[in-house]
Order: C-alpha cells, then structure tokens, then sequence
C-alpha cells in the first residue's frame, strides 16, 4: 500500500462544483501547497468550507468559490483577509456563515452520520435568520428545550497539511494545538494529506505516536510538501511569512494585483515559488509568532 | 487610597477590565486584545487567584504570560486547552470573554460580520467568528476604544453575531439562560445591563469625561447608575503589576494619541 501522489494528482480528484474542507485555522497548518496547485488549475464553482485564511482568501481571489461555508476569515496578525474582504462586499458569494462552534458540529454530525447534531449556538441570531434551512428542534424530553439542529456538512474532500506523514497515510500533527483537521477527515468522502516530511513507514514511540488525531483509513493520498504550509504556520517548525503576507494584502490594493501575485508566486510552480520566498531554508526556519 | 495621577488611558481601562471578573470564581477568563488581556490578567494577578487563562495560544497558566518578545521569560504551564477544549469550554459555560465587537446596540447585542447590507456589504469584518455560542452560553463584557455612535448603534446591529436582551429574537422553549452580558469598558465609561429590562447604565466615568458626552456618542438612550461616579484611578500596585505584564508597552498603542488617564479639560 503506497498512498503517496503529488499535489497535481490531488487536484486531478477534484470536480467543479465539489464541496471541499480545509484543515487549519486562520493563518494556521493551512495546506497552501495544495490550494497553489488549485489555483492552477481549471477547477471552478467550488463549496469551501474552511476556518477562513488564506485560503480562503486566495481561492475568492481567484473566483473558485461558489459558495463560503465558515465562521471568519483572518490572517490573525492582520485582522482583515484581504481578498476574502473584497470578493465578499463585491457580493459575489454565497454564504453559509456560521458560528465557529456550528460548524465544527455539521463536521462531527457527518463525521458520526447522523444527520444534524442539536447545539444552542446560533439561536436568536442572523445565522439562522440569513439561513433559513437550518432548522430549530423541541428536546423530546420534559425540559422541551428548543434547540438548533445544526445539520451534517458532509465534504467531497477534505484538504488537510501535516508535520509527518507515511506512504500509509498515517500522519502526525505535531504542533500544541491540533485544531479540527480530524473532524474535517472524517466528514469527507476523500481526505488528501499534504505533509512537511513523509516516511515509508512510521515507527513511533507511544509518546510521538499520540500526534496522531486520525485513522489512515480516512486518507486517500498523501502528498510530500515541505514549507508546504506557507505563508501560514506549521509549528514547532515554522511561524507565518509577515513579509509575504504583507505582499498578498497589497495585492488586493493594487490594480491588476491578483494577477501579479498570480504570475510572481503561483504560476511559475512550487520550486520556483520556494525560490521567490528565499527558499526551503529560510521558509522552514520562520520564527513562531509569539503572543 | 492611591493619589498616583501619572497613569495613561489604557491603564485605566486595564484596571476597569480587571474588574468585570471579580466574583465569577473558576472560570476561563478570556480577555482578546491588549487591554482586555491585561486586565484579566491584572485581576488573576491580585483579587481573582482562581481564575484560569492561557498562553493566547493552547496551554493553561497560573502565572499570567507577559506580552510580546518574552526576553528570557519561559512560560509555566499548569495545563492545556487546545481550541478544542476551549468549545467544550464554551458550551459548559464556565468562561467569562472580554471581546471588542464592531458594533453594539442596546440590547448587547454584538456585530463582527459585516457593516452596512448583509449581501453586499459596506465592509466584511471577519464574520461572526464564536459570538453566537459565546453569547448563548457564558458570560461575556464588551471592549470598545472608541467609543462613538458607529460602534453604539442606532436600532439593532447590522447583523447580530453574538445573542441580547432583545424579546424579539427570542422564540418560547429556547434558553436564554445561560446568557449573561456584564460589562462595557470604552474610552469614555464603563457600562453595565443592570437598568430596567437589562437596560444599558453608565456605571462610572472616565476622568474627566461627562454623562453628556458619553449620551452623546452613543446611538441610543443610557441610564446613569445610582452610584454613577469616576471610574477608580489605577493604584501603584496595578500600575507596577501592569508594566511588568506589558514590557514592550504594546498598551500605549492601543488608543489613540495614548492619552493621560485624566483628561484635561478642553
């Protein structure tokens, strides 16, 4: 069993139209590699659903987005994304915007295969005002509590970045926090890895082994992609690129900005976008933004 | 009783933020930005042992982490608390945030999605990022830097994130609860929802700063508290507990100008 493929063969999957989730948070273990390879290619009218980064904002920025699933979109350090910004007041998007806690419920409530999970969040707000397939439920119990039946967000694929991975498709998130990439895994009919390092086979002690936050069978394929994460984060390894950052945001300033950013970073390929960022050396070794 | 007048602005209000904690026992006081960080840390510091925070980032700590480049500071962790615990946090409602909302209108109810028209906005925000299930379920107090008319609103806020005091977007069986909105600080007050009907009242004032001006920069009526007075002026213990928890002075670039926490008189 060998799962290993590049991030074309990911991408080649890939369907216009398809509902795709990101791991990650904001500026954080995005799998950057894979949305560049995205981003050259002809796919279109995608359903993102993600913790908004950029990500999000590169795939708006690049009119593959159909539709938005999320709860922010932030680079963090700068609190607005920038292209997420201008395509959303373009009015170009269609939106699910949910609390941050909804939707993490619509991936475990797919995840799990039931078809909603019940949740207070939401309630009294414009989520469910602006959404109105989301559903309210009465507790069939003697509290008779109304509740929000946050339903399932089941995904095509699910596009995850880790620290480890083998040919198996076991992976390692090494990093404090792990954040959601497991709920995001599991709601997917395919998961594809992308992984700073990848192993024929792992070989962990009972320490290193608890990194791991979910099940190979869940992983379709696993791409190798060192600094794949960047701009954003991959700790303990790397922080985020504040000077490629500011150059993305300047960007949706800039007439024609896509476009250059475009021609400059992405076209070119991954190599030649590792040499525009002064290289594997210097990208790996980014501080980690302290806080 | 300090007579200390050399204080800024922003230690002030970290002082007034420490103070929203005060009695909420163990819980995870989440104070977001610079000011609210300080001042849950402030309050951990001195009146509010019991209280947990974290490192901003996914570890627990009992001793409040100083901002910024930590120089030869090496945090202690006491726990952990991955975003993930932090929902499961949330939803059990043992936290008390301290948030900066775009907008606010008089029902506490808070906007971080967008300003202007919902479809075609006037400005995308960041969306409404945990406020629905941080309002429904804790307790939450509100930062504003500036306090004027754009962020205290006329009506209701363009699109309502985080749940209010307003009847109308209350249908009968849900819980409201476990909803629980105790303080504004701004620039000019601190607020409180203890009028009739949760109603919003001034609760101190800044010095220097009058119950006029505040009415005045605020898009909606306020009620003056009984024991309305001026904000209580930081002690050289806050102060020095405030700048060992700051050392790069990130506070001083948080509101405007940096003013003196007493305002001369225009």
């Amino acid at each position: 069993m060998n799962k290993l493929m590049t991030a074309a063969d990911v991408v080649a999957q890939l369907r216009d139209g398809m509902t795709i989730g990101f791991g990650g948070w904001g500026p954080r273990r995005k799998p950057m590699a894979i949305v560049r390879e995205i981003l050259r290619s002809d796919v279109k009218d995608l359903t993102v659903v993600s913790y908004g980064g950029p990500d999000v904002g590169m795939l708006c920025a690049a009119g593959k987005v159909k539709k938005l699933i999320f709860g922010f979109a932030t680079l963090d350090a700068i609190p607005l994304e920038p292209w997420y910004r201008k395509v959303r007041e373009s009015g170009a998007l269609e939106l699910m915007e949910l609390d941050e806690g909804m939707w993490q419920w619509g991936l475990r409530a797919a995840g799990m295969r039931v078809p909603f999970l019940p949740t207070r969040c939401g309630l009294a707000t414009d989520v469910t005002k602006l959404n109105p397939e989301l559903k309210t439920i009465q507790s069939p119990y003697a509290d008779g509590e109304v509740l929000l039946a946050m339903p399932a967000l089941k995904l095509d694929v699910a596009l995850v970045h880790v620290n480890v991975a083998d040919q198996l498709g076991n992976t390692l998130i090494q990093g404090g926090d792990p954040y959601f990439d497991h709920l995001v895994a599991r709601a997917a009919d395919a998961c594809y890895v992308s992984a700073e390092r990848v192993e024929e086979r792992l070989a962990l002690t009972p320490d290193q082994a608890r990194f791991n936050t979910f099940e190979r069978y869940l992983v379709k394929g696993v791409v190798r992609a060192p600094c794949g994460a960047h701009p954003t984060t991959c700790a303990p390894e790397y922080g985020w690129d504040m000077g490629h950052f500011k150059r993305y945001v300047a960007s949706a300033a800039e007439e024609g900005g896509w476009q250059a950013y475009m021609d400059e970073f992405v076209t070119p390929g991954e190599a030649a976008y590792q040499d525009k960022n002064g290289g594997i050396e210097r990208m790996g070794t980014l501080p980690l933004p302290v806080f | 009783m300090s007579n200390n007048t050399d204080f800024t602005l922003a230690e002030l209000m970290i002082v007034a933020a420490s103070e929203a904690w005060r009695g909420d026992g163990e819980v995870l006081a989440s104070g977001i930005g610079v000011i609210p960080r300080l001042g849950a840390s402030l309050a951990k510091l001195t009146y509010a042992p019991e209280l947990l925070m974290t490192d901003s980032e996914c570890f627990l700590v009992e001793e409040p982490i100083p901002l910024g480049p930590r120089g030869d500071y090496v945090p202690k962790y006491s726990g952990y608390m991955s975003f993930e615990r932090v929902f499961e946090c949330v939803w059990g409602g043992r936290r008390h945030a301290m948030i900066g909302p775009t907008q606010i209108d008089r029902f506490g109810q808070t906007n971080l999605s967008v300003v202007g028209d919902y479809r075609k906005p006037k400005a995308a925000i960041l969306g409404v990022r945990g406020l629905p299930g941080n309002s429904i379920n804790h307790i939450n107090s509100f930062f504003v830097p500036n306090h004027n008319t754009r962020v205290f609103v006329a009506g209701e806020v363009d699109m309502v994130s985080g749940v209010g005091f307003n009847p109308a977007r209350w249908e009968p069986g849900m819980k409201q609860d476990f909803m629980d909105i105790r303080r504004i600080v701004t620039d000019l007050c601190v607020m409180d929802f203890e009028g009739p009907d949760h109603a919003i009242r001034v609760r101190s004032l800044h010095p220097g700063v009058s119950f006029d001006e505040v009415q005045e920069k605020t898009g909606f009526p306020l009620l003056k508290a009984p024991e309305m007075g001026e904000t209580p002026h930081p002690t050289a213990a806050q102060l020095e507990i405030i700048r060992r928890l700051d050392p790069h002075d990130l506070r001083g670039a948080q509101i405007k100008g940096n003013p003196p926490g007493i305002r001369v008189a225009a």
